[in-house]
């Protein structure tokens, strides 16, 4: 008689497999949590306002002085180490702590970060009375505010300066965005212009206009291009005048260590006070922070500022791919399972369709870059742009060849996903239409098509995930580190096909391993990767819920 | 062993039920007097059947087959399962142009006219010969859709005239009391009877002529049979309907003709009242009574 106990009876009781699964299961939601929990601690821990610490440095060589700064990290290494990279550490000491410190003020000590040792400082004090000033230009300030001025004249000083200088950087901020709204809006719009006379008369000398034409044209030009310029000097003249006003308050302030220094409130994005902050005041600033972050441009290359354009450009770009992909991978999928010939040839068809879904996006970049952008681009440079010629118009890589790109790299998943779709159509409703007097291309666009919409739903959303996250083509048909301007504007033809853009993908790589000042851009990176992911997610969120009110539309039996 | 002694006899009792349906059922059809002894030579003729060989590939399903449909009778075919009786159903339609490996030979005449012509418009000859099948398949749209597809195929836009026909047409079709609140509800929330009779009145808003009905109970319970059953005897007054079906009762029940089919041959055509009481054939005779098929 068996045991009905033991290891034998209880492998074959399964347990042993129910825990595999489940342990499976259980090791995935680790990576997914480590991977969203690693970059939601380390991207969104970087808008909370630091508090300012203080010591006083004195090294072994050269003097003391006073040092202040947020404190990033500290770790311990050990003093042989130190002493071989060529530090000279006290004899006695086997490990050493030092601290990264964001000591900011780059105009004073070239650099943002600096290391300290724990045998060179006093401890850390959180003085009163500090300042931290994000600036446009070099970098945060850390300090103590001595006194505000109006030009020449002093308006206030001391501690009772601070709602002044509140006051003031909004006002500053102000005429700042109106200076931005002019720069983008009203001489946009005149560079435009400007240049599209230009180009009208290019073209008139490549068609060979008459003289008498061109004559013509001349006039009318140069009296649009007086009015234009006219335009441009006033513009010019507003924009002068704002800057000064802009420029018109300063602060002086001194740094730790005792220096003074003037900063314009034009320079000033921000001002706060974080050491005398309420925790509440903390959280208003940290959400502000983000915020800014998500519908600011980037400042000082990529290290600084807001992500908005690259926001701004995945989205735009994902769309423009949905609405390429999308009736182009149904069309196929519906020629190949309605209409085409079943057979050896569309069986080669259909494996080389599905095949094209492993091809890796690098091979679709080169592609694009290859044929798209040189041979379509270049084509329709010479048919439709001649006039701009030699610069590229739709020759060179841009927002259009890269949703084309992307397109075409999800294309097998929509036709794959359009076909189990349509393959799934019970064969009875067919047939009732056709019993009805439809015709097939009647049956299937009234009935057959809108059964399968969840279908290809379900392959646009797998097609939106794949394209968002791709990076590694785009970087070859056309997603730049820094784009000037929106792809879309007020300018016509409002959506500007042919402009490079920004992406998400590529602003973590960029920020990641081309950064100029590596300690700087690394909270930047993760905030950027959660971005990223939450865009993903909303992407795919809005999608699947289009799909299920569609699968509500079209329940049936067959599900 | 003791779930299937459960499944069995609920299985008699569903029987037992459907017994007791189809005996009310057939006193309530049997109720009024007999009409008149009917004669196929007196009807007068919708459809003409001649010399119709089908192959499927190489195989032939259907041999020689020649036969009438009367007009505005219930014509039922029966016959053992594969025998061709559906296969010859759907040549009144031509829904067998859609299978790729089916042939056919001879002719069908409808009125006169050969459908199988080369000029014919297969989709207007559908709009003449409608057809129902097995199993109920609305279209998953609301039930006032499914009932207006058929004239919104034909270009028919008008609100009031669509109103109209799909109110008719329900109502045609004995299921306007259950679905009049709700008609702009998905066709899919209807019981299998209803929907049944959903693509009933579908198949009847664009008027046809003939009306084919391919074993239009077999997937139903028997109160919604009873339903069809019913419906079907009232349809007769205004359209020629041919039914297929396995249910030798529903047969004698519903039709005016039957016509016996065995391995793709016609072995007996006549009024129903003679085929199940005196067939003229030995094999209808085993066939009706049960002892073989």
């Amino acid at each position: 008689m068996k045991s009905l106990f033991g290891v034998r009876a209880w492998f074959r009781s399964g347990t042993p497999w129910i825990w595999l699964n489940a342990g499976a299961i259980a090791l995935c939601l680790v990576m997914v949590v480590g991977v969203l929990g690693l970059i939601v601690v380390r991207g969104g821990s970087h808008f909370w306002p630091a508090d300012l610490h203080q010591t006083e440095w004195s090294p072994e060589s050269g003097q003391k002085k006073m040092i202040m700064g947020e404190l990033v990290r500290s770790e311990t290494v050990s003093a042989v180490m130190l002493r071989e990279s060529g530090a000279t550490v006290p004899a006695e000491l086997e490990a050493v702590t030092r601290y990264l410190v964001k000591v900011g003020n780059r105009d004073i000590y070239g650099r943002d970060f600096s290391w300290y040792m724990d045998y060179e400082i006093s401890g850390w004090t959180v003085p009163e009375g500090t300042i931290a000033l994000e600036r446009r230009e070099r970098g945060n300030f850390y300090g103590f505010p001595l006194k505000l001025s109006e030009g020449d004249k002093v308006i206030a000083e001391g501690p009772a300066m601070w709602p002044e200088l509140l006051q003031r950087v909004e006002r500053a901020n102000t005429i700042f965005q109106q200076m931005k709204d002019i720069e983008k809006n009203d001489i946009s719009r005149i560079n435009n212009q400007i240049e599209k006379l230009r180009l009208t008369e290019r073209r008139l000398v490549l068609d060979k206009a008459s003289d008498a034409e061109m004559a013509e044209f001349k006039a009318q030009a140069a009296a649009e291009n007086k009015v234009l310029n006219d335009e441009y000097a006033v513009i010019q003249q507003k924009l002068d005048q704002l800057r000064a006003e802009s420029n018109r308050d300063s602060l002086v302030a001194r740094s730790a260590e005792g220096r003074e220094v003037t900063i314009s409130l034009a320079n000033i994005v921000h001002a706060y006070a974080p050491n005398d902050m309420s925790v509440w005041q903390k959280t208003t600033h940290y959400f502000k922070g983000i915020a800014n972050f998500l519908t600011e441009e980037p400042r000082e290359a990529n290290t600084e500022g807001g992500i908005f354009p690259a926001i701004f450009g995945t989205v735009t770009m994902v769309i423009l791919m949905a609405i390429i992909v999308t009736p182009f991978g149904v069309l196929a999928a519906i020629y190949l399972r309605e209409y085409a010939k079943q057979g050896p040839l569309l069986k080669i068809i259909r494996i080389s369709v599905y095949n094209l879904a492993g091809v890796p996006s690098i091979v679709y970049g080169v592609f694009g870059l290859g044929f798209f952008v040189y041979i379509m681009g270049g084509s329709i440079d010479q048919l439709f742009y001649p006039e701009a010629l030699p610069s590229p118009t739709f020759g060179t890589p841009g927002l259009f060849w890269a949703s084309l790109t992307l397109a075409l790299l999800t294309l097998p998943v929509v036709i794959v996903s359009t076909e189990e779709g349509l393959s799934r159509i019970p064969s009875t409703i067919r047939m009732g239409s056709l019993a009805l007097g439809a015709t097939k291309s009647e049956t299937l666009w009234k009935v057959v098509v809108p059964l399968a919409t969840p279908a290809m739903m379900t392959g646009l959303i797998l097609a939106v995930a794949r394209a968002a996250g791709e990076v590694a083509p785009l970087m070859l048909v056309g997603v730049v580190k820094l784009a000037p301007t929106l792809p879309i504007d007020g300018n016509f033809p409002f959506v500007h096909l042919d402009q490079k853009i920004m992406h998400l993908g590529f602003h973590v790589f960029d920020v990641g391993f081309q950064s100029p000042n590596v300690e700087a851009s690394r909270p930047l990176l993760y905030a950027t990767a959660l971005v990223l992911v939450l865009l993903i997610v909303v992407l795919n969120m809005a999608a699947i819920y289009m799909r299920n009110r569609l699968r509500e539309k079209y329940r049936s039996d067959a599900d | 062993m003791q779930a299937y002694e459960d499944l069995n006899a609920e299985a008699n009792f569903a029987d037992q039920i459907h017994r007791m349906v189809m005996k009310m059922n057939q006193d309530k059809l049997t109720a009024p007097p007999v009409e008149t002894e009917l004669k196929l030579s007196d009807e007068k003729i919708k459809l003409q059947v001649n010399d119709l060989k089908l192959y499927y590939g190489d195989a032939l399903a259907l041999k020689n087959i020649n036969m009438t449909i009367p007009e505005k009778r219930v014509t039922a075919f029966i016959g053992p399962s594969g025998c061709g009786k559906s296969t010859l159903l759907r040549c009144f339609n031509r829904m067998n142009d859609l299978v790729d490996i089916c042939r056919i030979e001879g002719q069908i005449l409808m009125d006169g006219q050969n459908i199988y012509d080369p000029k014919v418009d297969v989709a207007e000859l559908r709009r003449q010969v409608g057809m129902v099948f097995q199993k109920p398949n609305p279209f998953p749209k609301s039930i006032y859709e499914n009932v207006a597809y058929g004239l919104r195929l034909q270009g028919v836009k008008d609100k009031r005239v669509l109103d109209e026909v799909v109110e008719t047409s329900l109502k045609g079709a004995a299921l306007w009391n259950e679905v009049k609140d709700r008609l702009h509800d998905n066709a899919f929330g209807l019981s299998g009877g209803q929907q049944q009779r959903l693509v009933i009145a579908r198949a009847i808003a664009i008027e046809p002529e003939v009306l084919l009905l391919d074993e239009p109970a077999s997937a139903l319970d028997p109160i919604s049979t009873l339903k069809i059953e019913e419906l079907i005897y009232e349809l007769k007054d205004k359209y020629t309907i041919v039914i297929v079906t396995h249910n030798m009762q529903q047969a004698a029940r519903v039709s005016d003709y039957t016509a016996f089919m065995y391995m793709g041959d016609l072995i007996e055509f006549d009024a129903t009242n003679k085929m199940f009481t005196n067939p003229s054939q030995q094999q209808t005779e085993d066939y009706i009574t049960g002892r073989f098929g």
